[in-house]
């Protein structure tokens, strides 16, 4: 299953620095999400990719009973990172809205220009 | 509010109106039950703000910040000092910051709990992620309004 | 001991106020502080001879970093040369820059200098050595460049720091590498190891960069250009720089390290050589000089030269003639560049040509001059004399043929370079000067003539100098117990007889110096071509490479920097997954996938090319939600029940963000053509392709053992939590958590912010 999902991680990966590479800079917002997405999938498939098992400790018990459980650090970083990763959207997005209202343009080649 | 796609259906603001505390005692769950099964500080203030969020479609900003008693602006403060205090409680104990103290209190109706630091940080982290959410939107929205 | 240096610190701090609380005697007053530390270092003396002392302070203690010193017989002499010159030399800055308006800054920059040499030499630690050794480099620069707003002295400073801090980047490789081999980064712990650190195959390259530390600070050639430009420094700084101090640490570091590096042919070979070229080198440019801070400065890089050899030979009288020497010059050498400010101050001028007949107007100075030459020469009675001797028997007993034919013909020109100095302007006819010549006052006399007296003595009492100082010296340089049995007669033998030789041919060339600098012009033609050029044209070629790559890689295009990142990511990734290709296995296993999951990894692929080919905002909004709750259900599937449920609220969360902002920007437009378009496809194809194969050789490679298993281990027994992803949230990892809490509530300030900018743009 890991080799399906890399390959999935990999076109995450090509369509969003597709994306991030465009002028427009709509585009780029969504290559963002995108790329936020890919990175995230692929700590979680470099972790070992486990079927019913996860992390979690049935009651009563010290400790998981077959031993074998996902990785539970992988998930906790990927957790922070999801909602860390909306944080940061939510500024870029900001950001790109209030450069659109000064410099009218999506073109991020105009907005160049604006530095002085 | 002026939303592109503003619904204005009665049947979406009576089930809004009752969905949305019924949101926010589940958010609560989430937050602490946390520490055994899934949920937790993020999940809890990512159900609750999405439930005010929701509340924005139907109604509007000044509503939306009404129900809310407390500015968002503050509950980051507050967030992050419960956090933060949660982690300077162990430094009285001589114990370096942020190490967890577990107590156990007997509660009427649920019997023996475990209280702990780590789930006062987890309130923290909830405050947190609802004020992080909700600062956003809602300046988003009023500047909509504007 | 740690006082003692971070003392030094202290004081300079507070030199500039203390300057202003005594005025005019804030010379004096200052020197206390050096003079304090000369007597604290000179208590230490009797102690060394029976080793070193290690004297260690925590610094660091959880991290088992500690400030560590030693003091041997070596550092202990360095020590006493820059603390005891230092008195002298703070002394004389005070009366000499009296109407500087500036003193005050360069008392704190002098006294800051000083500690950062004494830092240098009594380092035990090879990194606090090497902090000093910056330090120094970088005070020394401040030091030369203190008359700021002369063009000259700037760029003299900059060549100078630009020399000794390229050569320093050299050093740190060289005594991180010394100090992985020789297992430690303690001088003490790495002296013993000689054996260890020659036989290793990375004695070459070691010795190579710290080699090139140290000649660039010692001004060994090709690097021996920047020495003589310092002059541009005052003269209390050209006296300390050049007597026992910056030019020096080359040399310390030289003869500290020669029981761990020296001793073998390739030491003795470049050691020897450079050393006598230098030597050479040096005390021809002197010769040919007029000015008297540049005769003596080229006198210097010739002293400089002459220690390398003899610390490149190695025998036990070369390191006690090295010793021996280092002592002799310090002392003349300070005295003498003092004298050159005092004429420069009493006459106001700086070329030999001008000077004449001074003694009469100055008589305590010419003979204090005359003294100090005389020592320089080295002549019978004088220290400089027991430095020659055994330089003459060391070059006689082991050095190559045509080393010891530089070191005679450099001797004798030295003995022309004394004269030069110390008879040419004091007698004879009286030259018109730009002032009335007056004697000097004893603030600026004190140091030449207590140097000068000093070099007399030590000659007279050579076996108790060899007792008392340079016996432990010697020592702690051959790394062995060795006794340098100084004496001022060593009975008539061949290097008396040398001594005498190379005196009379000094004298003759000194009545003949304007025939030899007429016949030697031709070497004004080469010193023109010399290595300064090098160092010129290599600044100008940095200045435009730095403009080319400026312009190159800042276009102010994100999609530029964006290219460059990713080509130099795959470029890399590529270049390491390659040269281990034989040794990797891509781990493909397409079996035991079933159907939904077949179908769900389709559906992900497909919203992700469509988000990309969308035409319109809401299509690809559509697209991205699509994405965002397939992965949503693949963290499901694959026991990840936290993610799931935090991917499916901020997906929803992020789709009412796109729709509140994302409807306000105009809709797309094709901006670019479609080659660039297909490059740009190309591009991310090949990072796609690099981030999939990266996976596949990551699912197959385990190098280390999860950590993960504490934590599930841990959970329930130390975390009283049963989702081990929660307690690590929460307790094992908190900090991190409370780190990116922090981030989430910047990012919402931020954005706060700049709607709040916006609404008082509106509003106005």
């Amino acid at each position: 299953m890991s080799t399906l999902l890399a390959t999935a991680v990999g076109v995450l990966y090509a369509t969003a620095i597709y994306l991030i590479l465009r002028r427009s800079i709509v585009k780029l917002v969504i290559g963002l999400v995108l790329l936020s997405n890919a990175a995230n999938l692929l700590i979680f498939t470099s972790s070992g990719l486990t079927r019913y098992a996860p992390p979690l400790i049935p009651e009563g018990a010290d400790m998981v009973l077959n031993g074998v459980v996902a990785d539970p650090l992988a998930q906790a970083l990927i957790l922070t990172a999801i909602v860390i990763g909306f944080g940061v959207l939510a500024f870029a997005v900001v950001l790109i809205h209030r450069a659109y209202e000064v410099v009218k343009a999506d073109d991020m080649d105009q907005m160049k220009d604006t530095d002085t | 509010m002026n939303m592109p796609n503003q619904p204005d259906s009665l049947i979406l603001r009576v089930t809004g109106h009752f969905l949305l505390p019924l949101l926010i005692m589940f958010s609560l769950f989430l937050l602490l039950r946390g520490h055994n099964e899934p949920g937790g500080g993020f999940i809890g203030g990512l159900v609750a703000s999405a439930a005010i969020a929701l509340h924005l479609f139907f109604t509007d900003v000044q509503s939306a910040r009404r129900l809310i008693w407390l500015d968002p602006r503050d509950l980051l403060g507050w967030g992050l000092t419960i956090a933060i205090a949660s982690g300077v409680i162990a430094m009285f104990s001589g114990l370096p910051f942020l190490s967890a103290l577990w107590t156990e209190l007997s509660v009427p109706m649920f019997g023996m709990l475990k209280i702990g630091t780590p789930l006062m940080f987890d309130i923290g982290v909830y405050l947190v992620v609802i004020g992080t959410v909700l600062n956003i939107l809602l300046s988003l929205a009023e500047a909509e309004d504007a | 001991m740690l006082y003692a240096l971070l003392g030094g610190f202290g004081v300079a701090a507070l030199a500039p106020w203390l300057h202003q609380l005594f005025g005019r005697h804030s010379g004096w007053a200052l020197a206390v502080w050096p003079a304090t530390l000369f007597i604290y270092f000179a208590s230490m003396l009797s102690g060394v001879n029976d080793g070193p002392v290690l004297i260690r302070h925590d610094w660091i203690p959880s991290l088992g970093i500690q400030l560590s010193f030693m003091v041997d017989g070596l550092s202990l002499l360095f020590a006493l040369l820059i603390s005891g010159i230092g008195v002298f030399i703070v002394a004389y800055a005070g009366r000499y820059l009296e109407q500087h308006q500036d003193l005050g800054r360069f008392y704190a920059i002098l006294l800051a200098f000083m500690a950062s040499m004494l830092g240098l030499v009594l380092s035990d630690n090879l990194i606090s050595l090497f902090v000093f050794w910056e330090l120094t480099s970088i005070t020394s620069y401040l030091l030369i460049g203190f008359n700021h707003e002369d063009a000259a002295a700037r760029r003299s400073a900059l060549q100078g720091l630009f020399v000794t801090v390229g050569g320093g980047l050299a050093l740190m490789t060289g005594l991180i590498m010394l100090a992985m081999v020789g297992g430690s980064y303690e001088l003490s712990a790495l002296l013993s190891q000689g054996d260890v650190i020659r036989e290793h195959a990375w004695y070459a390259p070691i010795l190579a960069l710290i080699l090139l530390g140290a000649f660039t600070k010692s001004a060994q050639f090709p690097f021996h250009f920047w020495l003589p430009n310092a002059m541009a420094a005052p003269t209390p700084v050209s006296a300390y720089l050049h007597s026992a101090t910056m030019v020096k640490a080359g040399i310390y570091l030289l003869a500290r390290l020669n029981p761990a590096l020296g001793g073998t042919q390739l030491w003795l070979t470049v050691l020897g050589g450079v050393g006598a070229i230098t030597l050479f080198i040096g005390i021809w440019l002197a010769l040919r000089s007029t000015g008297i801070k540049k005769v003596l400065a080229y006198s210097t890089v010739m002293a400089l030269g002459t220690l390398t050899m003899l610390i490149g030979l190695g025998t036990d009288i070369a390191l006690s003639a090295a010793m021996a020497f280092l002592l002799a010059h310090s002392l003349y050498k300070g005295a003498l560049f003092m004298i050159a400010g005092i004429i420069d101050h009493g006459t106001g001028s700086k070329d030999l040509r001008d000077t004449g007949g001074l003694f009469r107007a100055m008589p305590i100075t010419a003979v204090t001059a005359s003294v100090a030459a005389l020592s320089l020469a080295g002549v019978l009675p004088m220290f400089g004399f027991v430095a020659k001797e055994l330089l003459f028997e060391s070059v006689l007993s082991s050095a190559a043929f045509w080393i010891t034919m530089l070191v005679i013909a450099g001797t004798a020109m030295t003995v022309a370079v004394a004269a030069l100095i110390g008879i040419l302007p004091w007698y004879g006819k009286n030259a018109a000067t730009k002032k009335t010549p007056h004697e000097a006052p004893p603030a600026l006399l004190a140091g030449p003539i207590v140097l000068a007296t000093l070099g007399l003595l030590f000659g007279l009492f050579a076996p108790l100098v060899d007792e008392r100082l340079l016996g432990a010296a010697v020592s702690a340089v051959a790394g062995s117990s060795v006794t340098p049995n100084l004496a001022l007669w060593h009975g008539i033998n061949v290097a008396l007889g040398l001594s005498a030789l190379t005196l009379a041919l000094g004298l003759c060339l000194y009545f003949w110096r304007d025939k030899f600098r007429h016949y030697t012009r031709f070497t004004d033609t080469l010193a023109k071509a010399g290595p300064e050029r090098g160092y010129d044209a290599s600044i100008s070629w940095l200045v435009k490479i730095s403009a080319w790559q400026t312009r190159f890689f800042q276009s102010g295009y994100l999609r530029y920097y964006l290219l460059i990142i990713l080509l130099t990511f795959m470029a890399l990734v590529w270049t390491v997954m390659l040269i281990h290709w034989p040794a990797l296995s891509m781990g493909i296993n397409l079996q035991g996938i079933q159907l939904h999951e077949y179908a769900l990894v389709f559906v992900l692929v497909a919203a992700a090319l469509a988000a990309a080919r969308s035409e319109s905002r809401l299509g690809a909004v559509a697209s991205l939600g699509a994405v965002g709750f397939t992965v949503a259900l693949l963290y499901v599937m694959f026991s990840a029940p936290d993610l799931g449920i935090t991917q499916v609220l901020v997906e929803t969360l992020t789709v009412i963000l796109l729709v509140l902002v994302l409807f306000r920007l105009p809709g797309f437009l094709r901006l670019t053509s479609t080659a660039l378009r297909l490059r740009d496809a190309m591009v991310a194809s090949a990072v796609g392709i690099t981030m999939t194969c990266l996976l596949l050789f990551a699912a197959d490679a385990r190098l280390y053992d999860s950590i993960s298993h504490w934590h599930v281990a841990q959970s329930v027994p130390g975390g009283y939590g049963r989702n081990i992803v929660n307690v690590i949230l929460v307790d094992f990892r908190a900090l991190d958590t409370l780190g990116e809490i922090f981030v989430l509530a910047l990012a919402a300030t931020g954005v706060l912010a700049m709607i709040r900018l916006r609404a008082e743009d509106k509003s106005r």
